[in-house]
C-alpha cells in the first residue's frame, strides 16, 4: 500500500512537473518531449490503477503516434526556437497574462470545489451495466463489451479515424506544376499501331525519323 | 494521505487540466504548443474517466476512454494538417501574427 502510494505521489510530480514544462519551454521540441514525458507517467498510473489495457494503448497511441506527429511538424515547419518572452505579446503589452492566470485560477478552485464536495449519487451503483470481474484480464473485458455492446460505436470510431486521415492528406495535398507522372491508363491501353511504324527502307538510302 | 483514493486522481486530473488551459490562454507565440495544451486537457479527462471507471467498478468508463483516445488522435492529424497548410500559405505560426478573423 505504501509503495503504490508511492509512486502514485512520484508519477503525478513527474506528470505535472512535465506539464507546466510543455507550456513554458521555449523550444518547442522540448514542449513535445515533454509531453512525451507526460503521457509515459500517465500510463505508468493507468497500469498502476490496474487499467493496463488503456495504459498501453496510451503508450502506442500518443507516445507512438500523436507525438512523433507533432515532432514531425515541428522540425518540418522549423519553429523550434520561440524568441522572446515567454508569453509576451507585441500588441497588448502583456495583459492577457493576469487575466488568463485568474481565469483559469477560478477554473481549478471549482473544479477542486466539486471534487470535495462531490459524492456517490446514491442510486448511480444501481444503474451500472458492465462490472469488472477480477478472474478475467483487463484486456479481455474490455474485448468482451467493446465488439458485442459497443460495436456500434467502435465502428464509428473507425469512420471518424477514415475521415480525419482523408481530411489531413486532402489538406495538405498540392499539385506541383512541371512534375512528370505516370499514367497508368494512358500506359496500359497502348495499342501496338501506336508504338511500331512499318518502314519501307530503300537501299543505300536509309530511313527519316520524324522529320 | 498515505491510502491513495479517488479523490487524489482526481486532484490530479484537475491540476492537469488547469495547467492544459493556462497553457491555451497565456500562450502567444506557437499554436502548435495550444494543439499540445489540448492534448493534455484530453488526458486530464481521461484520468478522471479512468479513476471512475475503477472506483465505482464499471467497465464503461474504459470504454470511453478509448473512444477518447481515437478522437484525440484523429483531431491531432487534423489540426496539424491545418496548421502545416497555414504555414505554407503565410509563412508563419506565431498566434500574434494570425488575425485573419480580427478576432
Amino acid at each position: 500500500m505504501i509503495a503504490h502510494s508511492v509512486f502514485f505521489y512520484i508519477f503525478s510530480l513527474i506528470a505535472i512537473v512535465s506539464a507546466v514544462m510543455v507550456t513554458v519551454s521555449k523550444n518547442t521540441v522540448h514542449s513535445v518531449f515533454f509531453l512525451i514525458l507526460d503521457f509515459i507517467s500517465i500510463s505508468c498510473l493507468f497500469i498502476m490503477i490496474g487499467a493496463e489495457f488503456l495504459g498501453m494503448i496510451m503508450l502506442i497511441v500518443y507516445v507512438g503516434a500523436v507525438a512523433v506527429l507533432f515532432l514531425f511538424v515541428v522540425m518540418m515547419l522549423n519553429v523550434a526556437e520561440q524568441k522572446g518572452q515567454w508569453f509576451s505579446s507585441r500588441w497588448d503589452g502583456g495583459t492577457h497574462i493576469p487575466v488568463g492566470l485568474l481565469v483559469s485560477l477560478i477554473i481549478f478552485f471549482e473544479l477542486i470545489i466539486v471534487i470535495g464536495g462531490w459524492k456517490y449519487k446514491p442510486d448511480l451503483l444501481n444503474s451500472l451495466s458492465i462490472n469488472i470481474s477480477n478472474e478475467v484480464t483487463n484486456t479481455r473485458s474490455i474485448g468482451n463489451v467493446l465488439y458485442t455492446d459497443y460495436i456500434l460505436l467502435f465502428q464509428i470510431s473507425g469512420m471518424i479515424l477514415l475521415v480525419a486521415m482523408i481530411g489531413a492528406i486532402v489538406l495538405t495535398y498540392r499539385e506541383r506544376a512541371g512534375v512528370k507522372r505516370q499514367s497508368y491508363i494512358k500506359q496500359i491501353s497502348r495499342e501496338r499501331d501506336e508504338g511500331v511504324d512499318l518502314v519501307e527502307a530503300k537501299r543505300n538510302k536509309g530511313v527519316k525519323i520524324d522529320a | 494521505m498515505l491510502s491513495i483514493g479517488l479523490g487524489h486522481y482526481l486532484t490530479l486530473a484537475a491540476i492537469i487540466f488547469t495547467i492544459g488551459v493556462v497553457g491555451i490562454f497565456l500562450n502567444r507565440k506557437n499554436v502548435i504548443v495550444i494543439l499540445m495544451s489540448i492534448e493534455l486537457i484530453l488526458l486530464a479527462v481521461n484520468i478522471n474517466l479512468v479513476a471512475f471507471s475503477i472506483f465505482i467498478n464499471d467497465l464503461s468508463g474504459q470504454i470511453f476512454t478509448l473512444f477518447i483516445l481515437t478522437v484525440a488522435a484523429a483531431e491531432a492529424a487534423i489540426g496539424l494538417a491545418i496548421i502545416v497548410v497555414y504555414f505554407r500559405n503565410s509563412d508563419t505560426i506565431r498566434v500574434e501574427e494570425i488575425k485573419n478573423l480580427k478576432g
